[in-house]
């Protein structure tokens, strides 16, 4: 079933990452079998003596496969960083949709959530849909929405780790305080598993680059998120049993079958 | 003719003064739209290049497309 998110009906709740395939022709299949209507893609600073480079080929790929771009800040470490990448983003890719990316620790990786305040302001004074990489923190989360974002991507665990999800109870408390905010977990997703979890924790999406790319077989794993994701989405949507301490029988027997 | 000097991603390089930014691009053979452009870390859109006009010590970067997570 479709869902709205910054003011598009999408009917995936999967968003793919576009890093480290193996070949153009994978990654490909890769967006293919993962129904992904939602890609990320980068920006590189050029060397001196730049040329064609193979990433033009994965580029001219990914911009056939219909799916729509959300670009990324990778690599920023200030908010003035981020915020000139995403002026280039927009014009480069054209789209006004960022994945605000500002990494505060160089060995986990993790958003420096000051300068990401200060880059969604100024962004979205100027008429970007922020996507903010963010961590689970639930008042810096609250105060990008105070700045003006509409949607958060919370990280599970650090990008490329394959952790899975490092603290549900995080995760869970920031979809029981800002019911209606879409949240997406990006970052830290390892196996199908974790992706059905997020999504019965009650998250809105999952976007992930490293457990599928980094797969023996990329394309078949894109198509095991795809399942796990839906999988976990319908869990979500029915109602999951409260777990009990002790066995409830589920046979309605009346009493014991014998009385010997 | 007076030269400045500026750096093109990190290469040095002399151009005459007065030249706009979209002709110290041109010599790399690239389309104006497949890559972006800052100076001193400031955007500077496309079709802002022909009318900015560099000056001694601008260090300028482009940027191209890549895949990205």
């Amino acid at each position: 079933m479709g869902f709205q998110i910054a003011d598009v009906t999408l009917n995936s709740r999967f968003f793919l990452g576009t890093a480290s395939y193996p070949s153009p022709q994978i990654l490909q299949e890769a967006i293919a079998a993962s129904g992904a209507e939602v890609v990320t893609v980068g920006l590189k600073r050029q060397m001196a003596a730049s040329g064609a480079s193979t990433q033009n080929d994965f580029y001219a790929m990914i911009r056939s496969s219909g799916a729509r771009l959300l670009p990324n800040t990778a690599g920023c470490r200030s908010a003035r960083e981020a915020v000139t990448m995403s002026q280039m983003a927009r014009e480069l890719f054209g789209t006004h949709w960022i994945k605000l990316e500002v990494v505060g620790d160089e060995h986990t990786l993790q958003p420096d959530p000051f300068e990401l305040v200060t880059a969604a302001t100024e962004l979205v004074r100027d008429g970007f849909e922020v996507f903010p990489y963010c961590t689970d923190d639930l008042v810096s989360c609250q105060r990008l929405l105070d700045a003006g974002c509409r949607i958060l991507m919370p990280w599970g665990a650090p990008i490329g780790s394959g952790q899975g999800l490092r603290n549900p109870h995080a995760l869970r408390t920031l979809r029981a305080r800002l019911p209606g905010v879409p949240l997406i977990v990006d970052a830290g997703i390892g196996s199908p598993a974790d992706a059905v979890q997020a999504m019965e924790l009650g998250f809105d999406a999952v976007l992930l680059n490293s457990a599928v790319a980094h797969a023996r077989d990329p394309v078949q794993m894109a198509r095991a998120f795809k399942l796990g994701i839906e999988s976990g989405r319908l869990a979500w949507e029915a109602g999951i049993m409260a777990q009990q301490d002790m066995a409830v029988a589920s046979t309605p027997v009346t009493g014991r079958p014998f009385i010997l | 003719m007076t030269l400045i000097n500026i750096t093109l991603n990190g290469e040095l390089r002399q151009v005459p003064a007065d030249s706009s930014l979209a002709e110290a691009l041109a010599g790399s053979g690239q389309p104006a739209q497949s890559f972006a452009s800052a100076i001193n870390g400031e955007f500077v859109a496309r079709d802002a290049r022909a009318q900015t006009v560099l000056a001694d010590g601008d260090a300028i970067f482009t940027f191209q497309a890549i895949t990205g997570g």
